[in-house]
């Protein structure tokens, strides 16, 4: 956290309401989102109990596990969840564009893809449990599961890895977007709890939200005085309707919670990045949507060393882009790195358009821009520089001293003799540099799998679906 | 690093590197531990020629370019009929030294260097090579490589030997890593976790003698970030001297510099207080140090003669990029080293000053207690180290909780970053000014 | 009279278990607490008195699968038990005996670990023991903690570990990285307690391994799985917060003689004070709030409320507090923010600092 948000935390604090941190919207909003609230039993670690979603906020469907404890009715639950999930999926896959690729085949891109909205991190694991201890069962074989089980499992797994990923909208965790746009008058780990942290964006903070009588725990672990006063004697009564509502009135609450998330974050604009990362996302779940098409094995449990390095340089690469394209979207992100040095904004005092270093054949256009700033600039000279005014220019610094910054444009002034219209600011506008560029220049391949080397333990032995996986127990 | 078993007879330095050049035919893989300045580029510089002399070819693996091209320079002053091949980015620009050295070829292909008797290059470099196999490897500094770097070369060579300092800083990584822990080929862990992870059996040797830390640094050094494999100074209690030529003014700083030079370390203590990070009393603290050490003439005395403490041979190291940009503002002779943790590894100096990573904290973070970044701070100096910082930090460590998780697998590092600042903190305080 | 019994007056004292010892690290940097604990006041009640009641509590499923699963690993005189030591600790176990030590009855119970043990250490017996519910015993703070015997020390060879049965999963090899540091830490309790014990009958303490067995379910199911845990930075940990706790007079030598933490309690053993009396006396001693106590703390509700009404930065985090350098309150940060305060000495950074901050956030919101 930076000294900026603390300042707006501080703020918050004072003024008893939240303070934005972002101008824009950093997440992609589907325009028809699936709210996803599932509930565990307590101790177990992926036992569902119940779950509440659906894509219309007036019309919640609730799953419930009237009877936690039987592995059949588990896996009914189990069944009826993907009975709603999947049609809600694939609906998405008929729409498609044919994007074609440098060096490789074109391929089938979704117009739109499914998003997932959960309301907290302990969802997306919870999510990622799920999908465990489902994505392994067959539909035939000696123990067999409903049809849809495995398929079930998989996408989940799916989605709970996507949240792993920078920048990835495909599943959203409420607290955390909620977090990155608005800072509570309260601790990030207070900002874990749903109802406190949209009480203090909207009505103002109250005790209340840590009431489980009144504002019930967002799920998954389920408040333990529900479970011993209204849960067990209900489950104990053998009524099935009496565990449901009990279930109902746990999650309801959360339900209109988290479309007031939605909400809120639909009431701001989104960023410039937002809609490039999430055609990303479509092409990512248009992958693996061909791969489950393609009858590929179910996601490994753990990856191996060739998978994890190779999801490790796509999550880097993911993060950094991601960091540099929101403080491109928004000046307040900006704001932090213009705080720590690494930015500064100011206005455009002295320009020197014609500029031009080198002779002859090297003759190269260089102007220089000098730009009065009251940030406190801590960039050594030299430093490459990017600005979010014309994400296609190149600047280096020159010198930097008692508020004003001399800047050299290297790059983007177009290729005639003089700079193209507008490729160099002029005297009166305001711009912003910063050393924060997102210059990725591709990483190197890995090896094949077979081929993993002598140091990381050699070629791993092909993964054969056992039936073991299939029968483990769901106890 | 974990417990070895109880030594045998300590092996000098001589011995230990005959020991690992008997090794290499044997094993796939060697590993040497070195602790600070214990004559890792020298055994580099050593194990390259005596594999050159077999005949067959060798690459060598840095991490960074000035490392690339530090060892060029020792290979060849070393070893001047050996040819050498620098392969490199298409940005580099060698320095001028370098194209000048005999039998030193530059290019950004295999092809463009001849058949040279060694090539040497990055790992981020070598990972782009394919098509091509080696008999020999030497990486150095592997344990700040992170093992994915690893995963994309290793299969350019047979065997290889290891070498690299336990005790510095890990590899790290701006994304969230829990999801690979406890693996044993977990991408962030160092190339020799993961190796030795999976090979268990490679011998391990370490270098027993730290050549560069005087006789007053290395048992501190030893005690608190080796506390299992300790290793010994090189020169006796009197073999290095730091002489001031000037006489003091009685200041704070002077004394500091005085008890620094009379035994190799001084804290200079500032009065308790929680500031910001870039806390700038301390940092002139630190800038006038070091411009006092200039001008009182300082000279260091060692086995290798008398010189003077040159500003060159001057280092300021801090935890934070922000102290550091804080410290250069402050006005210092720009040829005095003033830089990250992160990026004074595996470097050299006369005299340190260092910016205590805990002063005038209230909250002590894992990042602030990390055992390394204390470790590279304490031990880049031959003769003295003087360290500025906010009285405070023994109640600091006190009430700092202990709330770190567990993950199923992990072997547990040692040594503790808490038991490591306390052990440092411990043997300041009775160089206190 | 010791000055901490002095503190606790008429209220018993609650003992000391291992859950309890183990959290003594979680901040030792609050006197309040330290005090409290000290003394052994159970933090629990007084919090419920002063209108401010823990939020903690564990569900009666979680309970009910947490004896359930404790039973199965410990079925046939831990037949599971054994199959797991046998893989994990790579041992050759032919012919193991069981020893409840909980046969002999409360009182005599901690005698008769010692009996067992001493015999053990001594005899270095080839054949392996489980004792299940041994007694064993740490001095803390100048009292003898009893620690709940819901643990198993295994025996061969005059070789010691001790087993933790926890019903957290492991799944896939990995676990709550956060279930498997708190099993550690008590773990490491009853690894110091053991290893006191044997270094009390005259026996090397290091025969006690460092390496605990941690048996918990694995993936979905029911069976149980054992994975060893090195809990040497917890037991170094533990050890030092022991120390502290000796250390207490210090603290306490500075406090007002009238001051006292009593409950008062009644006959139905119900705290009488008055509750506005006890907040006062818990006032008179600082405490260091953080919003990590909210998950270690039985009293976090009754201070963070306090450190609402200080209109403390304690309250947004450690972090936020430590970026403010000497700034501790919110009122006092906001005004050098706006300028409407000028700094204090030593306050000209943070002050500029955050003067930028505002103007930065003031351009970008206009």
């Amino acid at each position: 956290m930076s000294l900026l948000t603390s300042l707006a935390r501080l703020r918050a604090l004072d003024e008893g309401v939240a303070q934005p941190i972002a101008t824009v919207r950093h997440c992609h909003l589907s325009a028809r989102p699936m709210v996803f609230i599932p509930l565990k039993l307590s101790g177990e670690a992926a036992a569902p109990l119940a779950a509440m979603l659906g894509t219309d906020r007036a019309a919640p469907h609730l799953l419930v596990v009237t009877q936690p404890r039987n592995r059949d009715l588990r896996f009914a639950w189990a069944a009826e969840l993907a009975g709603l999930l999947l049609p809600y999926i694939e609906g998405f896959l008929s729409g498609t564009e044919t994007v074609e690729r440098r060096g490789a085949d074109p391929y089938e891109r979704v117009l739109d893809a499914p998003q997932l909205v959960v309301p907290n991190p302990a969802g997306v694991a919870f999510t990622r449990l799920l999908g465990r201890s489902t994505r392994f069962r067959r539909p035939d074989g000696p123990y067999p599961v409903p049809e849809g089980v495995p398929v079930l499992g998989r996408w989940l797994t799916y989605f709970a890895e996507r949240a792993a990923y920078p920048g990835s909208s495909l599943t959203l965790a409420a607290t955390e977007e909620l977090g990155r746009h608005w800072a509570s008058g309260q601790s990030g780990l207070e900002d874990a709890n749903l109802a406190a942290l949209t009480g203090w964006i909207t009505d103002g903070p109250s005790d209340e939200a840590e009431d489980p009588l009144i504002w019930p725990p967002a799920g998954p672990a389920t408040d333990p005085g529900f479970d011993a006063e209204v849960l067990a004697p209900a489950i104990e009564s053998g009524s099935a309707e009496r565990v449901a509502e009990a279930l109902r009135g746990q999650l309801e609450p959360t339900w209109r919670l988290m479309w007031r998330a939605i909400d809120l974050l639909g009431a701001l604009p989104a960023g410039a990045g937002v809609a490039s990362r999430w055609e990303q996302d479509r092409g990512s779940f248009s992958g693996m949507a061909a791969q489950l098409a393609e009858g590929a094995p179910p996601q490994a449990r753990r990856d191996g060393a060739i998978a994890a390095a190779s999801r490790l340089a796509r999550m880097e690469r993911a993060q950094a882009a991601y960091d540099v394209q929101r403080a491109y979207d928004d000046p307040l992100v900006m704001a932090e790195h213009r705080l720590t040095g690494e930015a500064f904004a100011g206005e455009v005092v002295e320009t020197d358009a014609d500029r031009v270093e080198g002779e002859g054949r090297s003759r190269k256009l260089r102007p220089l821009v000098v730009i009065k700033t009251d940030d406190p600039v801590r960039l050594a000279p030299g430093t490459a520089l990017g600005t979010p005014q014309r994400r296609e220019q190149g600047a280096e610094l020159m010198s930097a001293r008692d508020g004003l910054v001399t800047v050299k444009i290297t790059k983007g002034m177009g290729r005639s003799k003089t700079p193209a219209p507008g490729s160099v600011p002029e005297v009166g506008e305001r711009v912003c540099y910063t050393s924060l560029t997102d210059d990725f220049k591709g990483s190197p391949g890995l090896p094949e799998a077979e081929a993993t080397p002598w140091t990381h333990g050699g070629p791993p032995p092909e993964y054969v679906p056992a039936d073991e996986d299939a029968v483990e127990e769901w106890s | 690093m974990t417990a070895g078993p109880a030594e045998e007879a300590p092996r000098s330095p001589e011995q230990v590197i005959r020991d690992v050049l008997a090794d290499l035919p044997r094993h796939r893989g060697v590993v040497v531990d070195s602790p600070p300045g214990a004559g890792k580029s020298t055994l580099v510089v050593r194990a390259a020629a005596h594999l050159a002399a077999t005949g067959e070819p060798l690459m060598i693996v840095a991490q960074t370019n000035e490392q690339v091209d530090d060892l060029i320079s020792r290979i060849s002053a070393g070893h001047p009929r050996l040819t050498v091949g620098r392969l490199s980015a298409s940005g580099y620009v060698p320095p001028l030294r370098m194209l000048e050295l005999p039998g030193v070829a530059v290019g950004t292909r295999v092809q463009d260097l001849g058949d040279p008797d060694i090539v040497i290059a990055t790992a981020d470099k070598w990972a782009w090579i394919s098509g091509r196999t080696w008999p020999w490897a030497i990486v150095d500094e592997a344990y700040q490589m992170r093992s994915d770097k690893l995963l994309r070369i290793a299969g350019l060579f047979e065997r290889a030997l290891f070498v690299g300092d336990p005790g510095q800083l890990d590899p790290f990584s701006i994304v969230d890593g829990d999801r690979w822990s406890g693996l044993s080929w977990d991408p962030l862990q160092s190339a020799v976790s993961v190796l030795l992870r999976h090979n268990p059996d490679l011998p391990v040797h370490r270098l027993p003698v730290s050549w560069r830390l005087p006789a007053s640094a290395a048992p501190v050094v030893s005690r608190a970030f080796y506390p299992f494999t300790g290793f010994r100074s090189g020169t006796g209690p009197g073999d290095r001297r730091l002489e001031l030529t000037t006489g003091g003014m009685g200041t704070v700083h002077d004394r500091a510099l005085e008890e620094a030079a009379r035994s190799g370390w001084a804290l200079l203590e500032l009065p308790d207080r929680h500031t910001v990070r870039t806390d700038g009393e301390a940092v002139q603290a630190v800038a006038l140090l070091a411009a006092r050490l200039l001008q009182r003439g300082a000279v260091a005395g060692s086995e290798q003669g008398e010189r003077p403490v040159t500003a060159d041979r001057i280092a300021v190291g801090a935890a934070h990029r922000d102290q550091v940009a804080a410290i250069r503002a402050a006005g210092l002779p720009p040829e005095i080293t003033v830089d990250t943790a992160n990026r004074l590894q595996g470097r050299e100096y006369d005299v340190t000053i260092v910016l205590h990573p805990l002063s005038g904290r209230r909250d002590a973070t894992a990042f602030h207690l990390e055992s390394g970044r204390l470790c590279v701070l304490a031990s880049r100096h031959r003769h003295a180290c003087v360290v500025v910082a906010r009285a405070g930090i023994a109640e600091l460590l006190d009430a700092h909780p202990s709330a770190e998780t567990v993950q199923l697998g992990v072997p547990v590092k040692f040594p503790d970053g808490w038991e490591a600042n306390q052990s440092v903190l411990d043997h300041l305080s009775a160089h206190r000014v | 009279m010791n000055r901490l019994d002095v503190l606790r007056g008429t209220t018993p004292q609650k003992p000391h278990d291992a859950r309890a010892i183990a959290a003594l690290a979680a901040n030792p940097g609050c006197t309040r607490r330290a005090l409290m604990d000290g003394a052994g006041i159970d933090k629990d009640a007084a919090a419920r008195h002063l209108g401010f009641p823990a939020p903690f509590g564990q569900s009666p499923f979680a309970i009910t699968r947490g004896n359930v699963f404790e039973a199965l690993v410990k079925a046939d005189g831990c037949a599971e038990l054994l199959r797991m030591l046998r893989e994990v600790l790579g041992l050759p176990i032919a012919e193991v005996a069981y020893h409840d030590v909980e046969n002999v009855g409360a009182h005599l119970r901690h005698a008769h670990t010692r009996a067992l043990f001493d015999r053990a250490a001594r005899d270095g017996l080839d054949a392996g023991t489980v004792y299940d519910h041994p007694l064993l015993s740490l001095e803390i703070a100048g009292h003898t903690a009893y620690l709940e015997p819901d643990v198993v020390a295994f025996q061969m060879g005059g070789r010691f570990h001790i087993v933790e049965i926890k019903s957290f999963a492991v799944i896939d090899g990995q676990a709550d990285p956060a279930a498997v540091a708190a099993a550690a830490r008590q773990a490491a309790v009853y690894v110091l307690a053991l290893r006191r014990l044997l270094e009390e009958l005259g026996h090397d303490p290091l025969r006690v391994a460092h390496d605990v067995v941690l048996v918990c379910p694995e993936n979905f199911a029911n069976r149980p799985v054992a994975t060893l845990v090195d809990v040497r930075r917890q037991l170094a940990v533990l050890r030092r917060q022991l120390s502290r706790m000796t250390g207490l007079d210090g603290l306490v030598a500075e406090l007002p003689d009238d001051l006292s933490f009593d409950l008062l309690p009644g006959e139905d053993g119900l705290p009488t004070r008055p509750a506005a009396e006890l907040a006062d006396a818990l006032r008179r001693v600082t405490a260091r709030y953080a919003p990590d106590c909210l998950s270690t703390c039985d009293l976090c509700f009754f201070c963070r409320d306090e450190a609402r009404q200080e209109g403390a930065s304690d309250l947004l985090g450690r972090q936020v507090r430590d970026e403010l350098g000497g700034v501790a309150s919110v009122a006092e940060a906001l005004g050098l923010a706006d300028g409407t305060r000028d700094p204090a000495e030593g306050q000209e950074e943070i002050a500029r600092l955050l003067r930028n901050a505002e103007r930065l956030r003031r351009e970008c919101l206009a």
